[in-house]
């Protein structure tokens, strides 16, 4: 079915509208939806966040393709979770304590959700204690955290105690990013990883729990 | 534009301020919080950071109200501050200013994006309204809308500003891309200067970026794509992390340097953004006007 060539496009140029009809055409004509999502989706975010990277794409672009992508999973996922197929992982994302910017972290969210993740977005502001509580609740795989002040940075620090002090600091994969950080941050605090870019959180955090696996 | 304006754009190159965030934590501001509201708990020193760059040599100084907006406020739970928050700032830096210099109040961006769905352009409209209107309510010669990334939200920062009748600058931040001449959304110079002008900036230019040095071309390419009076205010460079401390590379004498170039592409109004302070101005003022 060569119509399907077009749901790659249409996430790699941001058309919600035309992701969700190739996509609901698709699924009618009886095209395995873990084709759809492996074959044209992510291999089209993967192109999203290459031309971010090389500054052929910008904010608007990224965010108008992780809305396409996310539309056209909305139409799938129902149907892999029909079959017991469990999303990527579940991430727990939030600015931390003390930093009240959330335009990166909210661009992450959109990538990860983009990128198959369920997304559990804590907002700003967000305490250890709640990223804690959260994780326990949602039963997460995955913690990411956002800082753009050098000054709200030892937050992440606090948050990464704190998961260690409620004993589940090994059933999740934390990740970091925002403006001041550095891969050096990252291991000094004992985070699993850092992600420069919005879209590198992405294979960031399959990656780390591919490690896992 | 008004005569006053006019006034003082004749005597171009003209001497802005540089950062006002630093300076205020050199003062005591503690990490985390939000510098406006010393408006109203520090006033004094508020008012010596101002005094410092009027010492300095600035010509045109900014006010303490980059964030007193009514998102970034809320975050803080002061929104029901806000008007206090932004006429004191006015005030404060016309008491410093004296006649030596004139005051130009800040109206930064909202921290949030028209694009990923967290605000509309009516919530963006009532906000800058709202601010503009205090900040003219303490009568500043100007408003300068500053650190704009989005054109959306800038043209609705605009219209708010001139609706109060001031002149107004309006800048963005060239930080991205493969040269840094773009904004966070992608937009380049040429978009800027048509949009900016379009939306009724009487002045137009960029601040913040990615230091002085890349700056002059993007100066260049903003003289070419309007005939607006241009304002360029760079950062010092980008800071590295030392002990958990931003650390600025670029000394006073680099960057007054550079203001040459700056002004022969066409700046009227130079000052300095993140990682400058009053030597920087100095140092420009010695530069570009002889040290008078």
């Amino acid at each position: 079915m060569e119509d399907i060539k077009a749901l790659y496009d249409a996430i790699l140029t941001g058309q919600e509208k035309v992701a969700r009809e190739v996509t609901e055409k698709a699924l009618a004509a009886g095209v395995e939806p873990l084709k759809l999502v492996n074959e044209y989706m992510v291999p089209a975010m993967d192109e999203v966040g290459r031309r971010f990277e090389c500054n052929e794409y910008f904010v608007p672009e990224l965010l108008i393709s992780a809305r396409a992508m996310k539309s056209a999973l909305e139409l799938i996922r129902p149907l892999l979770a029909a079959k017991g197929a469990q999303p990527v992982g579940r991430v727990v994302i939030g600015t931390v304590k003390g930093d009240l910017h959330d335009i990166g972290k909210n661009l992450v969210a959109a990538m990860l959700e983009g990128g198959g993740f369920e997304v559990i977005d804590l907002g700003v502001n967000v305490t250890p204690e709640k990223f804690v509580e959260t994780v326990k609740q949602k039963n997460a795989n995955v913690v990411a955290m956002s800082a753009l002040l050098t000054t709200t940075m030892p937050a992440m620090r606090a948050t990464i105690e704190a998961l260690e002090n409620a004993g589940i600091r090994r059933q999740v994969k934390v990740i970091i990013g925002g403006a001041p950080i550095t891969q050096k941050y990252a291991d000094e605090i004992g985070a699993d990883g850092y992600g420069e870019s919005a879209p590198s959180a992405v294979t960031l955090a399959k990656k780390q729990l591919a490690a896992t696996a | 534009m008004n005569k006053s304006m006019a006034d003082l754009l004749a005597r171009a190159p003209v001497i802005t301020d540089g950062a006002w965030g630093t300076e205020l934590q050199a003062r005591g501001l503690p990490p985390g919080e939000i510098p406006d509201v010393w408006n109203l708990t520090n006033p004094d020193k508020v008012i010596a950071v101002a005094r410092a760059y009027v010492e300095a040599g600035s010509q045109v100084i900014l006010t303490n109200t980059f964030g007193a907006n009514r998102f970034r406020l809320a975050g803080h739970s002061l929104e029901h501050k806000l008007a206090e928050i932004n006429r004191t700032g006015v005030q404060l830096s016309r008491e410093a200013a004296g006649s030596s210099a004139r005051v130009f109040a800040s109206i930064g961006p909202t921290g949030r994006l028209l694009m990923d769905g967290s605000v509309t352009e009516d919530d963006l409209r009532a906000a800058f309204s709202e601010q503009a209107e205090a900040i003219a309510s303490a009568s500043p010669d100007a408003i300068v809308i500053e650190t704009m990334s989005d054109l959306g939200e800038a043209t609705i920062a605009i219209k708010a500003a001139k609706a109060t009748g001031l002149p107004v600058v309006a800048c963005v931040v060239f930080d991205s891309g493969a040269n840094k001449d773009r904004t966070m959304m992608g937009v380049t110079p040429e978009q800027a200067a048509a949009e900016l002008s379009e939306a009724g900036a009487d002045i137009i230019g960029a601040n913040c970026g990615t230091g002085i040095e890349r700056y002059v071309q993007v100066c260049h390419r903003l003289r070419a794509a309007t005939n607006r009076p241009l304002w360029m205010k760079p950062n010092a460079g980008l800071p590295r992390l030392v002990a958990g401390r931003p650390v600025y590379d670029t000394t006073p004498e680099q960057f007054a340097g550079v203001a040459p170039a700056l002004v022969d592409a066409g700046a009227a109004f130079v000052g300095g953004c993140c990682g400058t302070n009053p030597d920087f101005i100095r140092a420009l003022r010695a530069r570009l006007k002889g040290g008078t």
